[in-house]
């Protein structure tokens, strides 16, 4: 009787004990609206991810930087999978900076798909400094450099809301409701209706997020649909190599007389 | 070793081993004689020189296409996931590689204090796996440092400042090892390279380790001594090899799933973020296997005693052999013993959980009684349990079940299932 | 033993030795295609060149796959003199019809077939290339005429997209 009061006291100062806190304000559990590269068998949604790297292109790319991609990603098998004709295009109309040329001087060219994302900004402290002090990260490993993943990022997109009671702003900060400590310094980049999708998909807030989501996802990951692959057929065949070596042992160890 | 008589079938096998008796070596460890009743905690040696050599060729693979400076270092890996044909198959491998290296050497350190495997004779054995051990931990701690990321910078800050607790000298250490101020390129470039060196000091190791082995030969579940060859043994190959090669395999299964199903979910998701000497992380905390040692290193607030603590954890375990002096090897036929055993398999996974969890509150104080606990299992219940312990009778063979005379054939059948 | 076990028996290890030799050549494969071009190399294995620049009687070197390519917009007299070789004279006999599709344009890996030098142009007793490493002479068509080398200079594929851009690879 007296380990079980003593249990309880322990328990009683765990669950009281105020000194915990990883955060002033409490960060919410991210939404978890279903992804159809998750699982097994997951596989990234074509269609999605093209409009994904539309909602990027349009929205994003004006401040986060994507500098581990090259353009002749969009076109490769397991991503958006643009033709190659269509990734020349895209490609060239970005501006890269090429030289030195035989006169000694750098020049700007259009960029070509063997050519890395064009930064929006030419170092992280201008885009630090353009942008009231808050860096804007590079989104290349972004949905892997965040706990929650996809939908961490999906939520935070959609969890722009009024500051409760009592919560004061400075300028340029915003409330959101998954951010951790609640504030982000950058505005709700979403809004209905601010692109509009080449397929003609209505372009709900929802819609967006859940598009761009999906982009970043496959580029953190751009071989997902290949791992999941493989990585089948490698169990399978663990499995079938497995059962015969058991056999194997058996036969092996009959030989030797049973014990007592 | 009485192999001197083996002599090849061909006349060029004959010829070579007569100048270098690597066939007479093949031939020892094929007959090797082995207990037969040794349980699948026995497969994980076998699993860890797996481990070895995939960490080893995956590590010198990514090494081709890794460039270790500071500015480059995580597009280098990025360069790896992205564009080197199965570069991100052989990076997924190596980084759960090490964790399931780690899981495979916990299991094998734990069957070992079960079963008694570091008492007299094998203390020899036992203390270059404790080498080889730190060893480990040194090279993984140095393989987190290469991605340069939040964790990578900034876990090695922590752990390399923690040298600046030494009186007098421990500023210039630090210094020394940093190669500057603070972590920074030079930091880099020599983890590297100590990183590169480091498994192939432990392979040297592990040959010495079953050479140690091989003297006395293994111990088994019920921890006695066996005549060698006898009805007790069975020759190494094939019947040891082909049980180490099925528990491989299953080993291999878990493997297969981390890797190509979730590969990051043992990692730390701040490592993805390029290493910021200006922005410290929320929590700074090293890879799972770490957890143990660090939360001793927290849980004592002067900074120079956590240190000694951390190493004293480490320290005591390699004294092991002395701390514990029952003649009884294997935790079978010692209750006592194998209760406590338990409750210090529960007080590392407890130190573990803290470990991963901020030192302030019911974390902190869990922390110290763990603590204390992993110190006072060593110092004071060990030698206690030595001397008082009362052990049951052992049998005197594995095949025969006539025990010291004063038990019957049920009751050892009985202790048998129990193994 | 019976056969029937004898049999059995051979064949569960047969069996697993098959499947096992599956697994390890899977398994050793990415460990060894690692080592080819990787796709950001594999990228760059085509480059396209503006020429619109260059007049008849200029040569431009542009590089691809990190050696130097000659793009050469040769004058009538070259490509005359390159068309009346006796291909006999050749050590390496190629018309040079085969060798520049449009007789106008040039186009050849820069390098040697010696040892690897880059010859250097309007050098030379062919009106071509001379090579100062070790005296090889070639002709407007790029073709070893003197000296050590054993080939013709190496005509890669390439194409041209427009009237102003030879894609080449």
């Amino acid at each position: 009787m007296k380990k079980f009061i003593i249990f309880f006291f322990f328990l009683t100062t765990l669950f009281s004990n105020s000194t915990i806190s990883f955060s002033a304000e409490k960060a919410a559990e991210p939404m978890s609206p279903g992804w159809s590269f998750k699982g097994f068998f997951g596989t990234f949604d074509r269609a999605s991810l093209q409009r994904g790297y539309q909602v990027y292109t349009e929205v994003c790319a004006s401040c986060h930087s994507m500098k581990h991609l090259s353009y002749r990603n969009l076109s490769q098998p397991g991503g958006p999978e643009f033709s190659e004709e269509q990734v020349k295009i895209i490609a060239s109309q970005f501006e890269v900076r090429d030289g030195p040329n035989d006169d000694g001087e750098m020049f700007d060219r259009p960029a070509r798909p063997s050519d890395n994302f064009v930064s929006p900004y030419a170092n992280d402290k201008e885009a630090t400094a353009a942008n009231g002090g808050a860096y804007p990260p590079d989104m290349s490993v972004l949905v892997k450099a965040r706990k929650g993943g996809a939908d961490y990022i999906y939520s935070l997109l959609l969890g722009y809301e009024e500051p409760p009671e009592g919560i004061s702003l400075d300028d340029g900060v915003y409330y959101n409701k998954y951010m951790a400590g609640n504030k982000i310094k950058m505005s709700n980049p979403l809004s209905e209706g601010i692109v509009e999708y080449a397929d003609g998909t209505n372009a709900t807030e929802e819609q967006m997020a859940r598009d761009v989501t999906t982009f970043l996802s496959w580029a953190a990951e751009p071989h997902l649909e290949e791992r999941h692959k493989i990585g089948f057929r490698a169990i399978i065949y663990l499995i079938i190599i497995t059962i015969l070596v058991y056999f194997s042992m058996k036969k092996i160890w009959s030989r030797v007389e049973s014990e007592v | 070793m009485s192999d001197h008589e083996y002599t090849p079938s061909s006349k060029f096998g004959k010829w070579f081993n007569d100048r270098l008796p690597l066939l007479t070596l093949g031939k020892h460890l094929t007959d090797y004689p082995t207990p037969k009743n040794l349980n699948y905690w026995w497969t994980f040696g076998g699993i860890l020189t797996f481990c070895l050599i995939t960490q080893i060729v995956t590590g010198l693979i990514l090494a081709m296409h890794y460039v270790a400076h500071a500015d480059l270092a995580f597009g280098s890996v990025e360069h790896i996931m992205r564009n080197v044909n199965y570069g991100w198959l052989i990076r997924y491998v190596h980084a759960n590689g090490a964790s399931m290296f780690f899981l495979a050497v916990y299991i094998h350190i734990f069957r070992s204090l079960y079963y008694g495997s570091y008492k007299s004779p094998r203390e020899i054995i036992w203390i270059l796996g404790m080498i080889i051990y730190i060893l480990m931990m040194a090279a993984a701690f140095m393989g987190y440092v290469l991605p340069w990321g939040q964790m990578s910078f900034w876990g090695a800050t922590v752990i390399t400042n923690l040298f600046s607790a030494i009186p007098l000298v421990g500023e210039s250490i630090v210094t020394w090892l940093w190669g500057g101020y603070s972590v920074d390129n030079p930091t880099l470039t020599r983890f590297f390279s100590l990183h590169y060196l480091i498994p192939f000091l432990i392979l040297g190791l592990v040959v010495l380790h079953i050479w140690a082995l091989h003297v006395p030969g293994n111990n088994n579940p019920i921890g006695i001594d066996l005549k060698k060859p006898s009805k007790d043994t069975v020759p190494f190959h094939p019947y040891i090899v082909i049980k180490d090669l099925f528990a491989l395999l299953i080993f291999l299964i878990v493997f297969a799933f981390f890797v190509f199903y979730s590969p990051n979910i043992l990692g730390h998701a701040d490592n993805y973020i390029e290493a910021n000497p200006m922005v410290t992380p929320a929590h700074i905390v090293p890879e799972w296997y770490l957890l143990p040692f660090y939360a001793i290193l927290r849980s004592v607030p002067d900074k120079l005693l956590g240190v000694i603590a951390m190493f004293g954890a480490l320290f005591i375990l390699v004294i092991l052999p002395w701390l514990d002096t029952s003649k009884t090897r294997s935790a079978v036929f010692r209750p006592l013993y194998k209760q406590f055993y338990w409750f210090l398999v529960a007080d590392v996974l407890i130190l573990g959980y803290v470990g991963a969890m901020p030192a302030e509150g019911i974390y902190l104080l869990v922390a110290r009684v763990a603590t204390a606990y992993y110190f006072a299992h060593f110092l004071i219940i060990l030698p206690i349990l030595s001397k008082k312990e009362k052990v049951l009778d052992v049998p005197l063979s594995i095949t025969e079940p006539v025990l010291g005379g004063s038990v019957s054939a049920s009751v050892v059948r009985e202790r048998k299932d129990k193994l | 033993m019976s056969e029937k076990k004898v049999k059995r028996r051979e064949f569960i290890f047969t069996a697993t030795y098959a499947v096992g030799a599956v697994g390890v050549g899977a398994t050793v494969w990415p460990l060894i295609d690692q080592m080819n071009p990787d796709a950001s190399v594999k990228a760059l294995a085509s480059t396209e060149v503006d020429v619109s620049n260059v007049e008849k009687g200029q040569s431009i070197t542009v590089l691809w796959r990190g050696k130097p390519v000659f793009i050469r917009r040769r004058t009538d007299e070259e490509i005359a003199e390159a068309r009346d070789v006796n291909l006999e004279e050749l050590k390496h006999p190629e018309k040079d019809e085969d060798r520049a599709k449009d007789p106008e344009w040039l186009v050849m890996l820069g390098v040697c077939t010696h040892l690897g030098c880059v010859p250097l142009g309007d050098k030379g007793e062919y009106g071509g290339w001379f090579c100062p490493c070790h005296g090889s002479h070639y002709d407007t068509s790029g073709r070893i005429r003197k000296g050590p080398a054993p080939t013709n200079m190496e005509v890669p594929k390439y194409e041209f997209v427009n009237s102003n851009t030879i894609k080449i690879g």
